[in-house]
């Protein structure tokens, strides 16, 4: 048995803890398996029966002992919850400076694309030491973009974006798995991530991407899908301008506010009626279907360009359905960050 | 001490006919039919874990093409889950004994009772067409789009089989629960009830609300794929994780219609072989509807990772911690029971004590999957695999044979060999840990479920794993042969082998049709054990 490793690599900034809760929480069982079980063995051997009539001593129980037994496991328990409830939000919510990736799961690949144009099938190239958010979705299926080494992974839902993020601390080549089965050949989805020095990392950025950045693509297909003739940036336009909007809320014809975020540019391309901007007429046409998922990731960074100030990445936090709001003067969750 | 004689008369022998066991209203006779049907779809489910496990013996998938793999766990799963452990405790043990156990001839609904083991059959019967047919591939849970869309195998046979096996569920929860209510003879109030009695009414609740739900989830599933409706396909407006939600309301719940019924045989046999009423028996009691009805406010902590947001799976994480506590103080209640016992070592003793150590560490590795911080790394691996097969085969299955073996004299009226019993009982417990420990730590290596190829890395493990199955293998197919050895040439039992305390041990083995010559009046305290009740127990 000494050849089996108990943990795998270690390789993001939250691995160490992850590892550690799951010490304690190996600890904590262990003391609960060790102590009743020795209890049952001694019991078993103590009062074995010694004669065929013998019977057990009447004893109906004991208040005092019920309520230790319930109330010092439950203070533990709150230990474990809190503890993983922290760390869980660390690793769920994104620090606002991120590098950010776009994934789409396919039966049965993974690609990644990088805002600078770089393409990559069931292999993603990223530089260690920078906070990278990976935009998750699907184009079929359920799947579900998993990195043991760095202890992290989420599901690709169709229809929407997922995110996870993540700081690589060591530079290595580790495995990436779907996790979520996906049909035939859900065990070949596999992939694996390749974790750079930063200078090398700049090296390998430069030896690829020669069609341009998502933002030029997008910009390209801006003008390819007509969405210019409406959305002019003077506001003047059939559509709201869409310069400077990212991670503000806007006001709805219906009432309620949305925070522009991924998940909300998402939802308004491909079902451009859910979530109409307030003063515009519901004259969009949906774009479901005549759009790919890069092709929608590269409009999305595209539009993100045009709010300069909203540096690399706007909070979003959840799909956007979560960012609604239901009474139209409450501000949107993380529009106060 | 006389020699027990095996009774002319009782209920096996009212009647030798297929018709008199096909139209019969006797709780016990169906009983035996659910054995009979539950013991064959056990091997047929553990048929598809064989090929799993096959399989797994090398990275490279070259047993089975990878949708004849994927076919094999999904069977293996929807099989176990619906058709052996939903019905195992309560349709076998929980039908045979609870009218007994409370003085009663039969359950409240005798007519229903039948027709809740046809509904059973015809949802197998299901289940099995669609095997023939060609099997069906989208795991056990269904998951939308995959099982909307996408899969071109035999998914609206099997979720039809489900739909109707679960009406089967619903009506003998209802059954129990109106038995339990209106059957109980004068003087057996609610706290002089076996433990195993308020364990099935726990269960019966669950069964009759939570099972509506999954029914109408498959309806929606099956409209889906039928006529093209978008509940839960996103290119036609549909939400793909609304599914998750209504699969685990229900399926959640059903977890604990696996293991309470299981928990109350447990408590019947800590007692019984202490010779010692149970610690702490409200505790026990209350804790088994503490159980049934936090079941019902956890089910998203089986959606951590679907993308809900950051606040509900802390509300989920923290009520999922609120199930473990009940579960606990049944485990110390039974450990502080043996405490000046006097305790023996049969064959149901030993499923106790494999219970014991299966039914921990099952419980205790729940709380990585409740705490969100580990959960994000293990969910969907296989240390979720080893989990679920802790608590659902290590305690559930556990509890089963255990009661099988404690209850097999009353039922038949034979005893089994003592020794092959107790070999039987060692090598189940060998085999299960040599089987899934190994998954655990594949879990936290990383290893996904549902895989048909993986990495080389992880060989050694999975190596491991398959030759602790094929010992688990033996473990249950030993019983099988002793058991049906007995039922011809087994010694006669007599009323009460065990010297146990319960209503059902005072009547004859095999029971007449009617349980009882006279309605039993002398209601004793709940597992009394008194020098009287030991020395005449072993007397016919």
């Amino acid at each position: 048995m000494g050849g089996i490793p108990l943990f795998p690599e270690a390789a993001s900034s939250f691995a160490s803890e992850v590892d550690a809760l799951y010490l304690f929480i190996v600890a904590v069982s262990a003391f609960f398996t060790v102590a009743v079980s020795i209890a049952v063995v001694v019991f078993g051997i103590k009062y074995r029966r010694k004669h065929a009539e013998e019977i057990g001593a009447h004893i109906e129980g004991s208040l005092p002992l019920e309520l230790a037994w319930s109330i010092i496991p439950t203070i533990i328990l709150m230990v474990m919850f809190g503890w993983g409830a922290k760390l869980f939000y660390e690793m769920r919510v994104p620090p606002d400076e991120t590098l950010q990736i776009y994934a789409v799961g396919k039966q049965w690949m993974w690609k990644f694309q990088h805002t600078g144009g770089q393409r990559e099938i069931n292999e993603l190239h990223v530089p260690m030491g920078r906070p990278i958010k990976v935009l998750v979705t699907s184009e079929d299926v359920l799947h579900d973009l998993y990195f043991p080494a760095f202890r992290t992974k989420i599901d690709a839902i169709p229809g929407r974006y997922s995110q996870l993020w993540f700081t690589a601390t060591k530079a290595g080549r580790y495995r990436i798995f779907c996790a979520e089965y996906c049909g035939t050949k859900h065990s070949g989805m596999i992939g694996s991530v390749v974790v750079m020095e930063p200078p090398q990392y700049q090296a390998w950025l430069a030896g690829g991407g020669t069609e341009g950045t998502m933002a030029e693509r997008g910009a390209k297909l801006f003008n390819d899908l007509a969405c210019n003739t409406c959305h002019l940036d003077s506001g003047q336009g059939r559509g709201p301008s869409l310069k400077d909007i990212i991670g503000k809320p806007v006001e709805l014809a219906g009432g309620g506010t949305a925070l522009v975020d991924e998940g909300y540019l998402r939802e308004s391309i491909l079902n451009s009626q859910a979530k109409v901007v307030k003063g515009f007429a519901p004259l969009m046409p949906t774009f479901q279907g005549l759009i790919s998922e890069e092709g929608l990731a590269a409009l999305i960074e595209h539009i993100k360009s045009l709010s300069p100030q909203a540096t690399t990445s706007a909070p979003a936090l959840v799909p956007a359905a979560a960012t609604i709001s239901s009474t139209p003067d409450a501000p949107a969750q993380g529009a106060q960050r | 001490m006389e020699t027990p004689v095996y009774p002319a008369h009782n209920y096996l022998s009212n009647g030798h006919t297929l018709r008199s066991w096909l139209l019969t209203k006797d709780h016990k006779r169906i009983a035996v039919l659910y054995l009979i049907s539950i013991s064959a779809f056990f091997f047929l489910g553990g048929l598809f874990a064989v090929g799993i496990r096959l399989e797994l013996t090398t990275p490279q998938g070259d047993l089975f093409q990878p949708d004849t793999y994927n076919k094999f766990f999904t069977l293996h799963g929807v099989i176990m889950v619906f058709l052996f452990l939903i019905p195992s405790v309560p349709a076998v043990l929980g039908n045979f004994l609870i009218p007994p156990m409370i003085g009663a001839k039969d359950l409240a609904f005798p007519r229903i009772n039948l027709l809740s083991w046809y509904l059973y059959i015809i949802g197998g019967l299901f289940t099995l067409f669609a095997i023939v047919a060609g099997g069906v591939d989208t795991g056990w849970t269904f998951y939308t789009p995959y099982s909307a869309t996408s899969s071109s195998s035999n998914v609206a046979p099997v979720a039809l089989g489900v739909f109707i096996a679960g009406f089967s569920s619903i009506l003998t929860g209802l059954n129990f629960i109106v038995t339990i209510h209106r059957m109980r003879a004068p003087g057996l109030h609610w706290f002089k009830l076996p433990l195993f009695v308020w364990a099935h009414y726990a269960t019966s609740l669950i069964q009759v609300l939570g099972t509506p739900v999954i029914a109408i989830t498959i309806v929606m599933l099956f409209v889906e794929r039928a006529f093209g409706f978008g509940i839960f396909d996103p290119q036609r407006g549909g939400d793909p994780v609304l599914f998750q939600h209504l699969f685990w309301f229900y399926s959640h719940p059903a977890v604990y219609i696996m293991i309470l019924p299981a928990l109350g045989v447990i408590s019947e046999l800590v007692s019984t072989f202490s010779r010692k009423r149970i610690f702490g028996y409200s505790f026990v009691a209350f804790s088994s509807l503490a159980i049934a009805v936090f079941g019902f406010i956890v089910w998203a902590h089986h959606m951590f990772v679907a993308g809900i947001s950051v606040y509900a799976a802390m509300v989920f994480s923290f009520l999922s911690f609120s199930v473990a506590i009940p579960s606990a103080v049944k485990v110390f209640n039974w450990a502080a029971t043996m405490y000046r016992g006097s305790i023996s070592f049969e064959a149901p003793m030993l499923y106790v004590y494999g219970f014991f150590g299966l039914f921990l560490i099952g419980g205790l590795t729940g709380l990585f999957l409740a705490t969100l911080g580990t959960d994000i790394h293990l969910h969907d691996t296989y240390f979720v695999v080893a989990h679920f097969h802790y608590i659902m085969v290590g305690g559930a299955i556990m509890g089963y044979l255990g009661g099988l073996h404690f209850w097999w004299p009353k039922i038949f009226g034979r005893m089994y060999s003592e020794f092959w019993s107790r070999i039987a009982a060692i090598l189940v417990f060998v085999g299960f840990n040599l089987t899934f420990f190994p998954q655990f730590l594949l879990g936290y290596l990383g290893m996904p479920r549902r895989y048909h190829m993986y990495p080389d890395e992880f060989q050694v493990l999975n190596v491991l794993s398959s030759a602790g199955a094929s010992i688990l293998g033996l473990g249950y197919l030993i019983p099988v042969i002793y058991f049906a050895w007995s039922l011809k040439y087994g010694e006669v039992a007599g009323n009460n082998p065990w010297g146990a305390s319960g209503l059902e041990w005072r009547t004859q083995s095999p029971p007449l049709t009617e349980n009882f010559t006279e309605v039993p009046t002398d209601i004793p305290e709940a597992y009394e054990y008194t020098p009287k009740v030991v020395r005449e127990a072993k007397l016919v």
